[in-house]
């Protein structure tokens, strides 16, 4: 080193300190919760609040949960069990399980079809929801599904969805021969092929043919009756959406005005006047004699509700998209029909994605409804046969919360889907 | 005169219904017509022909028949031997009662847990959290029907409250949980009581012309007044003065103890407690969202900009951030609302009379007009739902951004 201040500076460190580390409250967790929790005095008082509050939650939910008795006959052989202590009755869930899934009608020799048919909608939506990582050739099982799920929900003969799936092929086969005409022609003809199918395989007698036990429809029920509903009138609802919102963004006067009226109508009235028409006014306007089950009824409600709705979340895609789309589309010298499916659609639905799921969500949630005109769905079931029945009368939290418990975990996978697709699907560069 | 891109005028031909774009549309709105009055004529065919072999006519007759059946919570006067009208209207009143009292809780609620989510608080931040997917991913079914179980079989009968070693208490000695609903005191308006009510209200209207007056005098001159304190002084001062001029002419009438039951005082019935606050709960977890949402949509930049004038964080977030974030925050609130008041249809799963209670339950029953009675069901939701919408239009079209 060079000695120019020897004489003026008594000392010089001419190597570095070793790094110490931070003083406590700088480090780690204390940092941490300094900086979260206690930033300042206000934010401090509210953190004790909220420990406080997180405490008195988990101490009352704690015991009750894992002091639980899960086999008792009643729920007083249950309190004798718990004997005065804390702790939940959950032995209603074991007892009764099969009744909350199924409800109380369904044949029980017959609970491995419902089960085998939940399991294979995995299976069948698997392909739809993680299209990257399943093959494609799984989407053949996705559409034969809504058939084998119906023969194993319903029984019967094995020819009532074979012959519908028979209409669905006769139509595609007229639709693809037409379609390269105009794709009015070959969607119209497409229905009607499949229309004069069914007219006519609907003359050939299929009793007994290959039958499985048939279960009619009133004897659904339990949470199986909430998954029934929600997934078809969901997937049903999702087409008529789209050509509601369609038609809404149409340049006919007429066709405008009906579906504006038909979506309008459906979103100014709640669920509930909806299935009271279901349950007993739409009997008036059938032909007489014709005997709807109540749960096709309901289908068909509840589907109309849910297009009405996603009607309006696809026009909001539709608005969305830039109009240079659309005259780049006209430009290129496509149709209306090639335009939309080509072109705006797939962009419009991509946007559309999650108010489509906010949707269905919400509308899961709303199958509940169907237990105010006595169906007995899950909440049907919780406040009718097993709250009234003589052993559990009483074992509110237990049911409860379990029905509270199933909803969100569907529910909540759902929307944690959702976000998950939203951004694969983010393919704009930001 | 012609331009070039004009097609050749040819005579008409009857492919060209089908292959032309000029006459195409005419020809689908043509069949759509034709659908539709089919679809029509079909169902109304149906109809007529299901009435006759029924015996039974479409007639609103029965609305002035005697209805025969009580209701627990009116807020006009009715009685068993009231028309079915006059049921009715007691049920649009308790829908419109409970919708109002749920928008307002679901209001606070949301804003409070909103603001609270963005918190740097880690922990209240979760928390929220955890309130909105809870609330959110449950159906609001399921909670009217918990908050009813614990109104209804937890909290104390009333003969809890009886005797010595009473199991349960009142509150102050003026509010009882019972399982047959909530008693609370009830203001008794006495001569000249009504002279306190109209000098309250006339405050209210002063607080808002002394904001004005304030807010006026720091545009033209700069002058910052107070607001907190005068506010306060305007809204209670004179009404106390009155009330004690006039030698307390308002008095709570108590709930008391009265043989099997609490007498006096105002009776909130569980089911009404029940479906209210479920549908706050439920729908604030709804607001919290769109809450977050909203100041989240206002950008960082704006914050930075007031923070670089000088503002501090309180009037940053009073000037700059609610005015712009309210825009994207109140179409969707609306929305919510209309979401209560349809939603409040659930009265009938808790035996709350609403309107689908009176109207679509009983009534309907009673006298098997179906059809007449879910057609005037549901003209009322459409009538509420079109008039928010056209509010909400409004509002839309007032606060677009005033582009160049």
């Amino acid at each position: 080193m060079s000695d120019t201040h020897q004489h003026s500076i008594r000392f010089v460190r001419e190597s570095m300190l070793p790094e110490q580390e931070p003083p406590a409250t700088e480090r780690g967790v204390i940092k941490w919760m300094r900086e979260n929790m206690f930033s300042n005095i206000p934010n401090g008082i509210l953190t004790l609040i909220a420990l406080y509050a997180v405490y008195a939650i988990l101490s009352g939910l704690l015991p009750w949960l894992l002091n639980g008795i899960w086999d008792a006959p009643s729920i007083r052989a249950c309190r004798e069990i718990l004997d005065g202590q804390t702790g939940g009755c959950f032995a209603v869930l074991t007892e009764r399980w099969n009744q909350l899934l199924f409800g109380f009608k369904y044949p029980n020799h017959l609970y491995w079809r419902p089960t085998v048919a939940f399991v294979l909608l995995f299976v069948a939506i698997a392909p739809v929801l993680f299209y990257n990582t399943f093959p494609r050739q799984m989407l053949i099982f996705t559409a034969l599904y809504p058939f084998v799920a119906y023969w194993l929900i319903w029984g019967g003969s094995i020819l009532v969805p074979i012959f519908a799936l028979v209409g669905f092929g006769v139509g595609y086969i007229v639709y693809s021969k037409y379609v390269a005409q105009s794709f009015a022609m070959g969607f119209f003809g497409g229905i009607a092929g499949a229309l004069v199918t069914w007219w006519l395989t609907g003359m050939i007698p299929v009793e007994g043919v290959l039958a499985m036990e048939a279960v009619p429809s009133r004897d659904m029920g339990g949470f199986m009756l909430n998954l029934i509903l929600g997934t078809v009138c969901v997937s049903l609802s999702i087409p008529f959406g789209i050509a509601l919102a369609l038609g809404r963004q149409s340049d006919m006067p007429f066709i405008k005005w009906i579906c504006v009226v038909f979506i309008e109508f459906i979103r100014g009235v709640p669920l509930i006047t909806l299935l009271f028409v279901a349950s007993v006014v739409l009997a008036y306007f059938l032909p007489p004699g014709t005997n709807f089950d109540l749960i096709l009824r309901v289908i068909i409600m509840i589907t109309m509700f849910a297009s009405a709705y996603i009607a309006e979340v696809i026009r909001g895609g539709l608005a969305a998209l830039p109009k240079g789309q659309y005259e780049a589309a006209d430009s290129l010298g496509l149709d209306y029909a090639q335009s939309m499916r080509l072109i705006i659609l797939p962009q419009a639905l991509k946007i559309s994605i999650p108010g489509i799921v906010n949707v269905a969500v919400g509308l899961f949630k709303d199958t509940t409804l169907v237990s105010v005109i006595s169906m007995f769905d899950l909440v049907g079931m919780i406040r009718g046969p097993i709250l009234a029945s003589t052993e559990w009368n009483g074992v509110y939290w237990e049911l409860l919360g379990f029905a509270s418990f199933l909803f969100f975990i569907t529910c909540y996978g759902i929307s944690q889907y959702s976000q998950w697709l939203e951004r694969q699907l983010n393919t704009d560069h930001r | 005169m012609t331009t070039l891109s004009d097609p050749p005028r040819e005579s008409f031909r009857l492919s060209m219904l089908l292959n032309d774009t000029r006459y195409r549309s005419y020809t689908f709105q043509f069949i759509a017509l034709l659908c539709v009055i089919a679809l029509f004529s079909f169902l109304g065919y149906n109809l007529v022909k299901n009435l006759q072999a029924a015996g039974l006519n479409i007639s609103y007759k029965f609305l002035g028949e005697t209805s025969n059946y009580d209701i627990n919570q009116t807020l006009i006067d009715y009685s068993s031997q009231s028309t079915h009208w006059r049921a009715a209207v007691v049920g649009v009143l308790n829908t419109l009662l409970v919708a109002f009292l749920a928008c307002v809780t679901a209001t606070i609620i949301g804003v409070v847990a909103g603001v609270l989510r963005l918190s740097k608080n880690w922990l209240i931040s979760k928390l929220m959290a955890v309130y909105v997917e809870a609330f959110r991913n449950v159906p609001v079914l399921i909670w009217i029907i918990i908050i009813f179980t614990v109104m209804t079989a937890v909290l104390p009968q009333p003969r809890d409250f009886r005797g010595e070693n009473a199991t349960a208490s009142m509150w102050f000695d003026a509010v009882a949980f019972t399982n047959r609903g909530v008693y609370i005191p009830k203001p008794v308006l006495e001569s000249g009581g009504m002279a306190v009510v109209i000098v309250f209200l006339l405050s209210i209207v002063g607080v808002f012309a002394y904001r004005r007056y304030a807010t006026k005098l720091l545009y033209a001159t700069g002058k910052m007044l107070p607001t907190g304190w005068p506010t306060l002084a305007i809204l209670f001062v004179p009404a106390l003065l009155t009330y004690f001029v006039l030698g307390k002419p308002i008095s709570l009438e108590m709930p008391v103890l009265a043989g099997f039951n609490f007498k006096g005082g105002i009776n909130i019935l569980g089911s009404l407690i029940a479906l209210w606050f479920a549908l706050a709960i439920y729908t604030g977890a709804f607001i919290a969202e769109n809450v977050r949402a909203g100041i989240q949509a206002v950008s960082r930049g704006q914050t930075e900009a007031a923070a670089s004038l000088g503002l501090r964080p309180g009037r940053i977030m009073n000037l700059v951030i609610l005015p712009q974030a309210l825009r994207v925050i109140i179409p969707p609130l609306i929305s919510n609302y209309l979401n209560i008041t349809k939603n409040s249809s659930l009265a009938i799963a808790v035996g709350y009379m609403d309107i689908t209670g009176t109207l679509g339950g009983i009534t309907l029953n009673q006298t098997g007009r179906a059809i007449e009675a879910i057609l005037l069901l549901m003209a009322f939701y459409l009538a509420i739902s079109l008039a928010i919408s056209f509010i909400m239009n409004i509002y839309n079209s007032k606060m677009k951004l005033k582009e160049r």
